[in-house]
């Protein structure tokens, strides 16, 4: 009896020996009922508004639904609809036309501009602030002040500033093959200054002893940048080209109220036409469709999320 | 003495980077970065506040000018009736209380869930606090938006209840506070917290309750203040989900993101550039205060967003 009491102690706890019985007292006891309530906020909102939600697109991919009679199961007539539609290859070229430019101008401009501003001596501070500054503005405010900028006549503002270097007015968001490039280069404006702060961030990171080891070993300031800053920013320069790619996939607001998708057609992208399925018809949404369709942006946005994420493990680990 | 020399420069010049500080008293070197920094100044200028001042400038210019000769100053006189017409007939007051009210609601329940959720998850640690944060990662990969029509389609027809949320500011208030980016930012933060104190705190009597009030969330000030803003700004700036759930509506419950389109529709340029101004005011604001925050919330999110 006595070895035996001594004995359990030095085990380390008598719950390893024998644990007691799960009953309802111990789990009131231990604070079960307070970790409920502190759970309970997240796990509601997240049911309700995210997870459930999901199975939800999952099941609407496959039904027919109006909203006033029950759901029709119909299998993967909802896939066939949108892949026979011909609207939808304009809407994915258009939306890799947007990501591809966006890409082009809007992923060199930051990290120029970040290099640039990290080396500020004095009111460094002033620079990031103005940087950041277009992305406080509201989208709808952003957009909707570019479509007077963009005005296609010749006293429009752009068509005013242009007259004084003697070119002629250009049609901007009026013409079918500048529209997409207008479209890009406002939202270039105004998501460039979130990706120049991501960068300083990351810039302050670089170990400076490489820099000086760079200079000892005689390299010149592009050498540095080549071969010690670019490579030491590897990994987020990944992280912030799928965040990019993934965020202008789904571009919506810009086609939406500059062009409403057109002319044309020329900016109707996969967000617009998801939209336009299930709310563009007062008759009764093709929710089927629009499910259809969103499901299968997100496998296509899954691929670029699974590199993103083994991205950030192996940066948060550094 | 060389490396006197050396050494004397790079104590007074701070944090040195890309170019340093022996560099920097290079006159060429100097000169070049000199420059490209003056440029740069000068297009961030143009770039980051030009729009905005010509937003100012036009919401005071009678609409026939800046039809006209849109980048002149004041051909004809202000117009100062644009901004009170703007403000009283087009209703921006209105419009600006609602966006406030609709910001303020998303804000509290965005802390409430992702507070109380990470404290759990992270100290109160229940059994299946792996599968949770599993489910919860996983909506990361779901980008918001295409849950639109699920989402929408729950709040007309909800299941159990037999009444439409559309109109209602809970319908915008509580699917906001759904972001796993939040909960994964605020968890992190108390993962890194000092377990010691927690232990201190228990021996000394000190419930779960007690524990989330008196000890983590006072000591969570900066992360809670990062999680306010991008869920303010993210209300603020939000638009499609308000349009969803607010456009068939009365208009008396929109917010200015839904209602400017609208009011671009059938107004005069003039009155429609001061409602637009006044819509930037409270947003750029916001920013020149809390600017810190802001850039310290950015820098953040590359590590991690949704």
């Amino acid at each position: 009896m006595t070895p035996k009491l001594e004995q359990t102690p030095a085990a380390g706890g008598v719950t390893h020996r024998a644990p007691p019985r799960r009953t309802p007292a111990t789990w009131v006891q231990g604070g079960g009922i307070s970790r409920i309530l502190f759970l309970l906020p997240m796990l509601v909102i997240f049911a309700a508004f995210s997870w459930y939600p999901i199975v939800r697109l999952v099941l609407m991919s496959l039904q027919y639904t109006n909203l006033v009679l029950p759901a029709k199961w119909v299998g993967l007539s909802n896939f066939s609809t949108v892949f026979h539609d011909p609207l939808f290859p304009i809407a994915v070229k258009n939306t890799a036309e947007f990501a591809g430019l966006a890409l082009v101008f809007g992923y060199p401009i930051p990290l120029v501009m970040a290099v640039l501003i990290s080396e500020v001596r004095k009111r460094r501070g002033l620079y990031s602030a103005l940087a950041y500054l277009p992305v406080v503005i509201p989208p709808v405010i952003a957009v909707l002040l570019w479509k007077t900028f963009y005005d296609g006549s010749a006293n429009g503002v752009f068509n005013t500033m242009l007259g004084w270097v003697g070119i002629a007015p250009q049609p901007w968001i009026g013409s079918q093959s500048a529209a997409i490039p207008s479209l890009v280069l406002e939202s270039t404006w105004a998501n460039a200054g979130s990706t120049v702060i991501i960068y300083l961030a990351a810039l302050t990171g670089v170990n400076r002893e490489l820099y000086e080891a760079a200079s000892v070993d005689g390299a010149g300031l592009w050498k540095k940048i080549w071969h010690v800053t670019l490579p030491q920013l590897r990994t987020i320069l990944l992280i912030t080209m799928i965040l990019q790619i993934i965020g202008t996939a789904q571009v919506f607001i810009e086609p939406y109220l500059f062009t409403g998708g057109g002319p044309n057609n020329a900016t109707l992208t996969v967000m617009l036409l998801i939209y336009n399925y299930a709310f563009g018809n007062s008759l009764g949404g093709a929710y089927g469709e629009a499910a259809a369709l969103s499901l299968m942006l997100v496998a296509f946005l899954a691929v670029f999320s699974l590199i993103y994420l083994r991205a950030t493990r192996s940066w948060s680990r550094n | 003495m060389a490396a006197f020399r050396r050494n004397r420069p790079s104590n007074d010049a701070g944090p040195q980077g890309l170019v340093l500080a022996d560099d920097w008293h290079r006159p060429s070197v100097r000169w070049g970065l000199g420059t490209a920094h003056a440029v740069l100044l000068v297009l961030l200028v143009v770039m980051g506040l030009g729009p905005i001042l010509w937003l100012a400038k036009s919401a005071i210019t009678p609409t026939q000018d800046t039809l006209a000769t849109p980048m002149s100053l004041f051909p004809h006189g202000i117009a100062w009736g644009n901004v009170s017409d703007a403000w009283n007939n087009i209703d921006v007051q209105l419009y600006l209380k609602n966006t406030i009210v609709v910001a303020i609601g998303s804000w509290l329940t965005a802390i409430v869930v992702a507070t109380t959720g990470a404290y759990a998850l992270s100290v109160l640690r229940p059994r299946f606090g792996k599968v949770i944060m599993a489910a919860l990662l996983t909506t990361l990969f779901v980008p918001p938006v295409v849950l639109l029509v699920p989402l929408y389609i729950e709040i007309v027809h909800p299941p159990f209840i037999n009444q439409s949320f559309t109109g209602n500011y809970w319908a915008i208030w509580l699917p906001e506070s759904a972001s796993a980016f939040n909960l994964v930012l605020m968890k992190r933060f108390f993962d890194n917290l000092p377990r010691e104190i927690f232990e201190a705190a228990r021996i000394d009597g000190c419930g779960p309750f007690r524990l989330f009030f008196y000890i983590v969330l006072p000591m969570s000030r900066p992360i809670l203040g990062v999680v306010s803003i991008f869920a303010v700004l993210a209300s603020f700036k939000d638009y499609l989900w308000p349009l969803l759930v607010l456009g068939p509506t009365d208009t008396n419950l929109q917010t200015l993101s839904v209602r400017l389109p609208e009011i671009e529709q059938f107004t005069p340029l003039g009155y429609f550039l001061a409602a637009m101004f006044l819509a930037c005011i409270v947003p750029i604001v916001g920013f020149l205060i809390f600017q810190r925050g802001f850039l310290r919330g950015t820098g953040l999110s590359g590590a991690l967003k949704g």
